[in-house]
């Protein structure tokens, strides 16, 4: 599936020819892992509950949000291919109020572990069960904001929350121990009161190793994350581990068969847009799904 | 002689008609919950704080998290006032507050304490006088600014019945008790406080006051019988009422506790320049910052009293 996911995500970025591609490739893995072994939702039911929360909270990761959200059965994979594009509900940075599943908007970074502790505060009032899910890039922490958030979770003890980290020392300006040094980041999460676990984020059985344990260590008086190692562009061995696809598309037919090629698939760009079948159809599906006017 | 101030009115602080509304919204309401950011003892959320304190969130000297934590309790169903000083709120956490609650339109209530200059001895740092240009330009929020006690109550009260953002402002000192629990008040709406023929004084928040003395003081010297209009709510702007104002009586005088880039007069200005055009003033804080001091002499200073309200509007009306 996550091979799938992956194609998804190039061919996002080379419909619109814009957009995001290395982050959500190095957290493909471990978030596919989340979301088709985990996460308690319904895609038939997207409000009903309890059930489960996920924030992208590096909303640049859009493109990742809306490969899983489809492939989980929110919406026809097809309309990917409208991805930023004018009038489309995939936004270049996820809009609650327009894609289904989305459960939160976000783009500028630093505010998803606040909101993360406001459902999870809601969840304890309330008395349910449910888990707060938030990924976060590695580059993200550095705001001041997020870690406020991660104070205030370890303060009223948030054991429901379960953040990923996708540590891929990678970001735009280049490595991120470069730009500014955030390590150790185990240390600092435990630090601030956080359980804390650590891996590689693309072997998936170490991935779903790392998942069951930090389930496990859920419910327990301390809010949970994982960092999970990764390499931005994973996947496409010509593109990875290069700061330069964080924010570059791939956008021109070349860019894009390579890293089908280097993907597995044996398709030309057109080929794989073909396979995403009728456009119109796709678009007439997803007007449907959120009341729209029909196009 | 007009009388003016602490002869002509009684006061009262507007954070504690909002201590004592929210612990009555408490109990008539389990969906609302308070958040607070190190000021409970400033902003009187304290009352709910030890009526409920299982729906009370400390959340410390952290204004972003604060805002951003109440938009995910808004997504859990909630009904979260937050309160800190409108200078933080606004200045702070501005990012949290465009993104997190006003693009997402999360049901969040920003209650901002100690707005405008009349925070006085705490000096320009904690002084507001940006706060309702910054939220104005918010595309979901309502905002306004209640005059008195008696108003801050309804407007805390219509918040929690209306499902959206909204921004209000509370102030520090005790202001003078101008309108009553029978005045009108509603979403978007200004009324005609006193009527008259000369010319119209639109204000809000603490400026009704000043705009009443402005009336007596223009009526007692020089017999001049100007309207006076409460207007709450920036936004939505009652563009019906100051479009009938304009046609009805001419000149019109703006007074707002902010500055004049962006405010309450700019955005009545826009209303009156595109519809019926009529000379104006706009009486606010002239684009500069004020300083450590006694509230009342910094009003001065700004030009924020009646008498001066009084003067722009005999310089329009002549």
């Amino acid at each position: 599936m996550a091979r799938t996911i992956r194609r998804d995500v190039i061919m996002q970025t080379y419909s619109a020819k814009s957009g995001h591609p290395g982050g959500p490739l190095s957290a493909a893995d471990y978030l596919t892992a989340v979301y088709f072994n985990y996460m308690r939702i319904d895609p038939n039911k997207p409000h009903v509950e309890p059930r489960d929360w996920f924030i992208m909270s590096n909303g640049h990761c859009s493109a990742l949000s809306y490969a899983l959200l489809a492939r989980r059965g929110f919406f026809p994979p097809g309309y990917l291919l409208t991805f930023r594009s004018t009038g489309s509900g995939l936004e270049g940075h996820p809009n609650r109020h327009k894609t289904p599943g989305v459960d939160v908007s976000a783009g500028s970074l630093g505010h998803g572990m606040a909101i993360a502790q406001g459902l999870a505060l809601g969840t304890k009032l309330r008395g349910l069960d449910q888990r707060v899910y938030i990924n976060l890039g590695d580059g993200e922490l550095q705001e001041g904001s997020c870690w406020e958030g991660i104070m205030a979770a370890a303060h009223y003890k948030s054991d429901n929350i379960l953040a990923t980290v996708d540590y891929n020392d990678v970001q735009i300006d280049g490595r991120m121990h470069n730009v500014m040094d955030l390590r150790p980041l185990d240390g600092k999460f435990a630090a601030f009161g956080w359980k804390v676990f650590e891996g590689e984020g693309h072997d998936m059985k170490e991935v779903l190793r790392l998942l069951d344990r930090a389930h496990g260590a859920m419910g327990k008086g301390q809010p949970v994350v994982i960092l999970f190692h990764t390499v931005m562009m994973k996947g496409v061995e010509s593109y990875e581990d290069d700061h330069l696809w964080h924010g570059k598309p791939l956008a021109s037919d070349e860019l894009c068969q390579t890293a089908l090629k280097e993907l597995g698939y044996d398709q030309t760009p057109q080929q794989a847009v073909e396979s995403y079948g009728d456009l119109d159809t796709a678009r007439r599906e997803y007007h449907e799904l959120m009341g729209w006017p029909i196009p | 002689m007009v009388k003016t101030g602490q002869e002509r009115w009684t006061y009262e602080l507007t954070r504690k008609a909002y201590g004592e509304t929210l612990v009555e919204l408490g109990h008539e309401n389990p969906r609302v919950v308070v958040l607070d950011a190190d000021l409970s003892e400033s902003t009187l959320t304290k009352f709910f704080r030890d009526e409920f304190p299982d729906r009370f969130f400390e959340m410390g000297i952290a204004e972003q998290d604060m805002v951003g934590t109440a938009a995910g309790l808004a997504l859990q169903g909630f009904i979260p006032y937050l309160s800190s000083y409108a200078i933080f709120i606004t200045g702070r956490a501005f990012d949290q507050c465009r993104q997190d609650v006003d693009y997402m339109r999360t049901n969040v209530k920003l209650a901002a304490a100690h707005g405008g200059i009349s925070v006085g001895k705490d000096g320009p740092t904690h002084q507001s006088m940006e706060d309702l240009a910054c939220m104005c330009a918010c595309t979901n929020m309502k905002v306004l600014v209640p005059a008195d006690y008696h108003e801050t109550i309804k407007a805390v009260r219509w918040a929690s019945e209306y499902d959206g953002p909204v921004y209000f402002r509370l102030g520090r000192e005790k202001v003078p008790m101008v309108t009553e629990e029978s005045t009108p008040f509603e979403m978007g709406k200004g009324h005609i406080f006193i009527d008259g023929p000369d010319g119209t004084i639109i204000a809000c928040g603490l400026m009704l006051s000043e705009a009443i003395e402005a009336r007596e003081i223009l009526e007692e010297e020089h017999g001049i019988k100007p309207r006076i209009v409460n207007m709450p709510f920036l936004k939505p702007i009652d563009e019906e009422m100051i479009i009938r104002c304009a046609k009805e009586n001419g000149p019109i005088v703006t007074a707002e506790e902010h500055q004049i880039y962006g405010g309450f007069g700019s955005i009545i200005a826009r209303v009156v320049a595109e519809n019926h055009p009529v000379p104006m003033r706009i009486v606010g804080i002239p684009n500069m910052y004020l300083s450590s001091g006694d509230p009342y002499d910094l009003l001065e200073i700004a030009g924020l009293t009646g008498r001066n309200i009084a003067a722009k509007l005999r310089e329009i009306l002549s």
